[in-house]
């Protein structure tokens, strides 16, 4: 569909000296950031028609097809690294459930508007900081995809940002959406931030960042927002995890299904 | 002239009276709440923003970003204005005859007496 990202970054290029076990740990982390951006994307895009404005489906619309192309060469990418032959379309296609490693934040479905921005919020304002350090990985692909995505996030985030400030400091009805979604959504925040040896190793080589380092732009940015449109940081304890491990929640089975089920009635068919 | 008219919607003058305008009402939800915004861009510097369309908006932030995805979404613009549409006094039709009709036959005011010399470009 769209070009190949441009690779802007100065990193060193010359990575592919690394053991099989460094390859098979960049496939798992090439899908994490590809299922998130595709997942998020597929949310988004059902959207299409349904939000409040004809203006604000254009604008969703938009927001879904910049994670669709950002998760289009990390996916590409990951097939190829892992050389078993499996395509972008294979690997979001044909996969089952177990198979996908997206974070729960980005299936949780959609409720309702506030609950679209507040997922946008959340997932933006970690995505932002990530593909920003992402910039220098020494994987050449992972390192153009996150230069891409700088300046789409950045928008992506200031859109969730001003919905957030009017959702919250608007009617009582809308703030009130606004604060049920934080609510509902905020146990899948924490999942964003864990780490553990497979992209700690990386991080060691360059190739991952560690998303853990994020948290504290992530925790001053929601909540500095969160203060301005007058919506309480949810004290939420419980904390859903699992995606990075193909562990999802309910939701997740029907959007794949929705997904896939074309490619899969016709295979190889094309536009 | 009756009904006061206005330039709504980039379709020129249209009536007012009894149609949405740029006063949003807090109880409903409805586009209707949403003020009219005409939306001007410019292609690249140099150039001068140029009326592409209008759309909705809660207020002028977000009306600058809506335009931004309904009409630079293919590069079309490196700037962009938007301006409430219940801003812009437009000419009515009931005037055009007094307003534009009498410059039909005033050849003089076009610069076609002029040569213009080769390699002349954008005239």
């Amino acid at each position: 569909m769209s070009a190949p990202a441009r690779v802007e970054s100065s990193a060193p290029v010359d990575q592919p000296a690394t053991g099989a076990g460094t390859t098979a740990a960049t496939v798992q982390y090439l899908l994490r950031l590809g299922d998130d951006a595709l997942v998020l994307a597929q949310r988004l895009g059902a959207q299409l028609t349904r939000a409040p404005q004809l203006e604000e489906d254009v604008a969703l619309a938009n927001i879904a097809l910049d994670l669709l192309g950002q998760a289009r060469p990390l996916l590409a990418r990951a097939g190829e690294l892992e050389g078993r032959g499996r395509d972008e379309d294979a690997l979001a296609f044909l996969r089952e459930e177990r198979d996908f490693l997206n974070c729960q934040l980005v299936e949780q479905p959609d409720v309702d508007f506030a609950g679209t921005i507040a997922r946008q919020l959340l997932f933006s304002c970690y995505q932002l900081p990530l593909l920003q350090a992402l910039t220098t990985s020494a994987d050449e692909v992972l390192a153009g995809v996150a230069g891409k995505g700088v300046k789409e996030v950045a928008y992506h985030r200031d859109h969730a940002v001003q919905w957030t400030l009017r959702l919250g400091d608007g009617t009582e009805e809308s703030s009130r959406r606004m604060q049920a979604a934080l609510d509902r959504l905020w146990p899948f925040a924490a999942e964003l931030f864990e780490s553990d040896d497979l992209v700690r190793s990386l991080a060691v080589r360059g190739v991952a960042v560690d998303p853990a380092s994020v948290r504290p732009r992530w925790d001053a940015d929601v909540d500095a927002v969160l203060a301005e449109a007058g919506l309480a940081r949810p004290s939420s304890v419980r904390v859903a995890t699992g995606g990075r491990r193909g562990l999802h929640t309910e939701c997740f089975g029907y959007l794949l299904a929705e997904m896939q089920h074309l490619a899969r009635s016709h295979p190889g068919a094309t536009w | 002239m009756s009904a006061e008219v206005r330039a709504e919607g980039g379709h020129g003058a249209v009536p007012v009276e009894g149609v949405a305008t740029g006063t949003p009402t807090p109880t409903r939800a409805s586009r209707r709440d949403w003020p009219l915004w005409e939306v001007f861009v410019r292609g690249r510097r140099g150039l001068a923003h140029t009326h592409v369309g209008s759309l909705h908006a809660p207020d002028a932030t977000m009306a600058l970003r809506n335009a931004r995805d309904v009409y630079t979404r293919r590069q079309e613009g490196v700037s962009l204005w938007v301006v409430p549409a219940a801003a812009i006094t437009a000419s009515s039709p009931d005037e055009r005859d007094p307003f534009f009709a009498p410059a039909a036959d005033k050849a003089y005011r076009h610069p076609t007496f002029y040569e213009v010399p080769e390699g002349v470009q954008h005239l």
